[in-house]
């Protein structure tokens, strides 16, 4: 099968996105970061420059913008670039597009999706670090896909762009070189279906985002320790796949949640309370969490690298939960 | 006079509209009083003027967004009465079965987008469907409406920003009554006129005697004309006065009595049936038109409180599409 980097795999999927419907339209960042890679977003504008806008810096305006637009029959991809400027964004996407269907008893629609990169990237310190992804799972209306390899980002994307939902895309600038699989025909990969990235007999490891490529270093250096750990990524977080996590945890019996977000109320407090609350009996040891410490991010290198979900430690919890 | 355009059959259904708001919200703050309606209620009574001059300017197929006070901006859009007032009184048969109610009021069928319980918030999103409308080149113009205390808050300034940018086809529509919430304007901000922002912004903007419906519609009608042939934006300041308070309940105690006595004599329903008779119209038929507004205003009060409630099991129904 060939392999393509995340950054190539996503602008496929962007690509064969704006060719299929003339509703999408691209709007404010490059999907890229500051990452070198510019060409891919030069070489999609010159076919699809028209719908390829940049709005001032104005992300309450633009994000409201576009989530009128989906209103009324467009379906605009906004880039916020840093997730962290979702604050800024913060009342149109949480007071007014994830609720618009519902306080409407259906009537409106709002087919948008809000793309940022979150998390630990480098000296991003604490105004551009940002994981809203947790604060946003608290906002009923919302759909959030979170992808970890080159297949996943192209085919969530899709997926994301064809629901009638607000949708929160959350990647990682980590991920953006990495290499993988990707099929040529390959699909949309449909929201609420965790993907199991490697099996295992001992441990269960879910991860989400660029902490799933830790988890699988972590994985693979543990297998040397005669540890076989399960790693999985629920890949969406709304819908949120349990039931794959539960078949893995009735064969394993022990957890470790490993992920970005800030431990207090993040991703993986929510994950092991919904484990806690259905599959407790199934569990042999407690629910081991690897989040962000929780203390704004500090810029300065061996400080970023001491709060993160790092591969030491998804190790030592892994080998805790097996002691 | 400047309303030479429109024949007496269409200034009596204007008429018609306006007491068709009055009666409503009339009806609704009973209702209120008798917890009927519950929560927050904001009237636009004395606004009516503004509701009609600016919709009745407009296509079916043009959008109109409005804000925490805008029952009669959804009536005047053509929004049915019986599921609104059914959406205020919480039940099943109202236009977002009893999830939105009065400060969230969405009548799609209509060309009413949304409401929004947010001062400002709607501001963006008529931004938004004026760019779909470029896109969809059917001529379709965006309308939102929204108070002076908007004028202060964040997404006005982006959004009118971005508007005069792009060009976008944007009817915004102040409505100056004079008080944000219980503050006069003149405890918010030194700008006396917020038609003065859509100049700064390169926005061609005017201020009108928002209780003379036949100034209202001619100046909305200008700025139609103008969205819809791809001029840009267009900003229209009314001046206004609500004559309840912010919201039912409100003592009001920060407006002098006499002020609102001279509002009253502003009543723009009044002041447009004066002009109506002095253009001749059927005189008779002033007062038929209150009597039926005030008619069909109880059948809809009838017809929601006859309404079921929301079944519990309704309830995560529309999350997500």
């Amino acid at each position: 099968m060939r392999e393509l980097a995340y950054y190539e795999a996503k602008f496929e999927a962007l690509e064969e996105i704006m060719a299929a419907d003339q509703r999408v339209h691209l709007i404010n960042g490059t999907f890229l970061s500051l990452s070198p890679h510019r060409h891919v977003y030069q070489n999609l504008k010159s076919k699809y420059g028209e719908r390829m806008i940049s709005p001032p810096i104005s992300e309450l305006g633009f994000c409201g913008l576009a989530t009128g637009a989906a209103m009324a029959g467009l379906r605009p991809i906004v880039d916020l670039s840093t997730g962290s400027f979702i604050y800024e964004a913060w009342p149109q996407v949480a007071n007014e597009a994830a609720n618009a269907y519902s306080m409407s008893g259906g009537q409106t629609k709002v087919p948008v999706v809000f793309h940022l990169f979150h998390g630990l990237r480098g000296g991003g310190a604490a105004q551009h670090s940002g994981s809203p992804q947790a604060m946003l799972w608290n906002v009923p209306g919302l759909e959030i896909a979170i992808p970890s390899s080159p297949r996943d980002v192209k085919g969530l994307l899709k997926t994301a762009v064809s629901t009638d939902n607000p949708t929160i895309f959350v990647d990682h600038t980590r991920l953006l070189d990495i290499r993988g699989e990707v099929p040529e025909s390959d699909k949309a990969i449909p929201f609420g279906v965790a993907d199991v990235k490697r099996k295992g007999a001992d441990v269960t490891l879910i991860a989400t985002s660029y902490t799933v490529q830790v988890a699988l270093q972590a994985a693979a250096k543990l297998a040397q320790e005669r540890i076989d750990v399960e790693v999985v990524d629920p890949r969406t977080l709304v819908p949120f796949d349990l039931a794959t996590i539960l078949t893995s945890v009735e064969k394993t019996r022990r957890v470790v949640i490993a992920d970005e977000t800030h431990q207090s109320c993040g991703v993986a407090a929510e994950i092991a309370a919904r484990i806690a609350e259905t599959g407790f009996d199934k569990l042999k040891t407690r629910i081991r969490r690897v989040s962000t410490l929780d203390v704004p991010v500090p810029y300065s290198p061996p400080l970023e690298a001491h709060i993160g979900p790092s591969e030491s430690r998804i190790m030592d919890a892994v080998r805790a939960a097996v002691a | 006079m400047r309303n030479n355009k429109t024949n007496s059959k269409e200034l009596i259904d204007l008429l018609r509209r306006m007491w068709l708001i009055r009666a409503f919200e009339e009806k609704a703050s009973a209702l209120y009083a008798e917890r009927q309606i519950v929560g927050l209620l904001h009237l636009g009574i004395g606004q009516e003027a503004v509701a009609v001059g600016a919709c009745s300017s407009l296509r079916e197929d043009d959008f109109v967004y409005g804000g925490h006070r805008s029952h009669g901006h959804a009536i005047a859009k053509g929004a049915d009465i019986n599921r609104l007032m059914a959406e205020l009184a919480g039940r099943a048969t109202g236009y977002c079965g009893g999830k939105g109610g009065s400060m969230h009021i969405v009548a799609k069928e209509a060309g009413f987008i949304t409401a929004t319980g947010v001062v400002g918030g709607t501001i963006p999103l008529a931004l938004g469907a004026a760019f779909a409308a470029r896109e969809k080149k059917r001529g379709q113009v965006a309308m939102v409406f929204f108070g002076d205390g908007a004028g202060q808050a964040g997404p006005f300034h982006e959004s009118l920003n971005i508007a005069s940018l792009w060009r976008l086809p944007v009817i915004f529509v102040c409505e100056n009554n004079g008080y944000a919430e219980f503050t006069p304007l003149s405890a918010h901000t030194k700008i006396e006129r917020l038609a003065q922002h859509a100049k700064t912004y390169g926005i061609s903007a005017s201020t009108v005697d928002g209780n003379d419906l036949f100034a209202v519609r001619d100046a909305m009608q200008k700025a139609v004309e103008k969205c819809r042939s791809g001029k840009g934006p267009v900003f229209v300041e009314c001046l206004t006065h609500r004559m309840r308070g912010h919201y039912e309940g409100d003592p009001g105690k920060y407006r002098e009595l006499s002020l609102l006595a001279d509002w009253k004599k502003q009543d723009p329903i009044g002041r447009a049936a004066r002009a109506l008779k002095g253009k001749k119209a059927i005189t008779e038929e002033l007062e038929a038109i209150e009597r039926e507004a005030r008619a069909l205003v109880e059948k809809a009060a009838k017809f929601a409180l006859s309404s079921p409630w929301p079944e519990a099991s309704e309830v995560d129904t529309q999350v997500t599409a």
